[in-house]
């Protein structure tokens, strides 16, 4: 091994060397070869080795949600929207992903050694669990997204990611809260469980026993890796479909119940009219175009490809259509790959723009018939006159319309 | 045949579900889980002993820094006010989002100042002192009167503004609607 090393040296050696006569144009380029420019080299430094950046040419970040910063004067972190408008595939990188706090958080330094996962209330068998032992049990790893409930649209919002950011999908990792719950043994009374989180505040929140044994997942690993502590390190629970706030974060209690227990969370849930307290429970089918949307700006007219994201929380996303003419006519779209059930799934239509001001909308239907409605048909629902006044009750899953100027510029459809 | 088919899937599926404790995990103490539970539902049968009043509370609002994000009178602070400015004799729905006002159970107000307030010293009140603290707050907003003590007994008695008026969640099953007819 060690007699080959010299010979490797070298020829890097003579690789640099014919590198560098490129740069100062000693030799001509190929013919039919555009001006070569080497790039300059990213230093790869002990840090690079460990644990990667992306490159500096892209800048895509998150920012501060609803115009509230975060951190606030208290150093409470509040709600960051993930740039949908640069996304690509259905996967928020870690890093991008939203993130939203129950009344504004800090952020907890759990330590994973001594983090513990109680579960008790109506079982037969209490048990506390250490993050080792999670990871003892059958595992499971699925795509789900995560929304939140004050993640709506409005004639104000400038860009995808002020409409549409606070959604974000990724892959985890975990062990079935049904399998913990049968380890436990659930009692023929059970009901509801409060879900509990290790942050100051301790947020907690009501669900269905039903939901539990459907599909909650007891998650530890996002993307590939460790949970982020913004995500809930070192344990979060995933509740596929239902609005952002019962996944909740740095997972340390599950009790089980016989009724709901109007603990904080749940009372931030609280509606005088059962309708629209069905409509901020699970999530409706909802999509939206992220290119080209609000912000971004066309060059000219001829072929694009128009990409975006589709979710629902009634399961997997069976169709989306596409208009490139205000609504008038739809067209099917590709769905990129398999839909995952509780996932984003990413959608793509082939448009050759004619150059002339237009409107784009997308609206998708989920496995169980569920269709995404407009502004204008869910204000007739409610029997309410669709103007600027018009609030939609519940999560607003409603079309979003971008508009399309003749000069390529792309503005949001309600301002 | 097919019968016997679905007998011996049906046998097979039970051994499954039998086969189904991986042993893994302590079991709690009792005192563990005492210690651990801070859900206090509507019965409040998790309340510890202790109890409060009105008076007790008002003092505390000021010393343990209550009055210095909520406001001295409870409408006047940065973080969220806890009185409501609308007359009493109004409809609750329309007097804000007060918590010592609109939660349907007492139980809920008692619930939060003890597992999220005082930012930054959460989990330090004393039971007697979150007791206290929760009939000032009733008391401001005219749920209980002045001269009432609340314990682990009397305070899931209280009568809330609200009664019954507030929906129920759905009964949630797989693969349904979230709400059936919506919007078309």
């Amino acid at each position: 091994m060690g007699s080959k090393r010299p010979d490797r040296r070298g020829f890097l050696k003579s690789g640099a060397a014919l590198a560098g006569g490129l740069t100062v144009g000693a030799v001509a380029p190929a013919i039919g070869q555009e001006q070569h420019h080497d790039p300059s080299m990213i230093k790869e430094g002990k840090d690079q080795i460990a644990y990667g950046d992306r490159s500096k040419h892209v800048t895509s970040v998150r920012i501060p949600h609803g115009g509230r910063p975060s951190p606030d004067n208290w150093g409470l972190t509040f709600h960051v929207a993930a740039p949908l408008q640069d996304s690509v595939g259905v996967i928020t990188p870690s890093s991008l992903h939203y993130m939203g706090t129950t009344r504004g958080s800090f952020l907890p330094d759990v330590d994973p050694q001594a983090h513990r996962l109680m579960i008790h209330g109506l079982v037969d068998r209490p048990l506390t669990f250490t993050m080792d032992d999670l990871k003892r049990f059958p595992s499971v790893t699925r795509l789900h997204f995560i929304e939140c409930a004050g993640n709506r649209s409005s004639r104000r919002a400038k860009n995808v990611q002020e409409t549409h950011g606070m959604t974000s999908c990724a892959e985890w990792t975990g062990v079935l809260l049904s399998t913990l719950l049968k380890e436990c043994g659930l009692k023929g009374s059970a009901t509801w469980f409060v879900a509990e989180g290790s942050e100051e505040v301790k947020g907690a929140s009501s669900m269905p026993i039903a939901k539990a044994m459907e599909d909650c997942i007891v998650a530890y690993g996002m993307n590939g890796e460790a949970v982020r502590p913004q995500q809930g390190f070192p344990v979060r629970l995933m509740v596929p479909g239902f609005e952002g706030i019962f996944h909740t974060k740095w997972l340390r209690r599950i009790k089980v119940v016989d009724r709901y227990y109007m603990n904080y969370n749940d009372f931030g849930h609280l509606d005088k009219d059962p309708k629209v307290a069905a409509l901020d429970y699970q999530i409706g089918p909802k999509s939206v175009i992220t290119f080209p949307s609000a912000g971004q700006q066309l060059p000219g007219k001829g072929f694009y490809e128009i990409s975006g994201l589709a979710w629902s929380g009634g399961g997997a996303i069976k169709l989306v259509e596409v208009s490139t003419d205000g609504g008038k006519r739809w067209t099917k779209a590709e769905i990129k790959g398999t839909a995952q059930r509780m996932a984003h799934a990413r959608f793509g239509l082939m448009w050759n723009w004619d150059g002339k001001e237009t409107e784009l909308l997308s609206r998708c239907t989920d496995e169980i018939g569920q269709i995404q409605p407009s502004r204008e048909q869910i204000a007739k629902y409610w029997n309410k006159p669709y103007d600027q006044t018009f609030s939609v009750p519940g999560l607003d899953n409603s079309i979003q319309p971008w508009k399309i100027a003749s000069d390529g510029s792309v503005t949001n459809g309600f301002a | 045949m097919a019968s016997l088919r679905v007998l011996a899937c049906a046998l097979l599926m039970g051994a499954t579900v039998l086969a189904q404790s991986y042993g893994v995990g302590r079991t709690p103490t009792a005192e563990e889980i005492k210690a651990w539970d801070i859900s206090i539902g509507p019965t409040g049968e998790e309340l510890p002993e202790g109890k409060g009043t009105v008076r007790e509370g008002a003092q505390l609002y000021r010393s343990k820094g209550c009055a210095g994000c909520h406001g001295a009178s409870a409408v006047d602070g940065k973080a969220p006010i806890l009185k409501s400015k609308a007359p009493p004799n109004a409809d609750v729905w329309a007097r804000g989002r007060i918590l010592p006002l609109r939660a349907p159970h007492a139980t809920t107000v008692w619930d939060y100042i003890n597992r999220g307030m005082p930012l930054n010293r959460e989990g330090t009140l004393t039971p007697d002192e979150v007791y206290s603290l929760t009939a000032y707050l009733l008391f401001i907003n005219e749920v209980i009167k002045e001269d009432e003590v609340l314990d682990a007994k009397t305070l899931p008695m209280v009568k809330m503004p609200i009664g019954e008026d507030y929906a129920r969640l759905p009964d949630w099953k797989p693969r349904t609607p979230r709400l059936k007819g919506y919007p078309h």
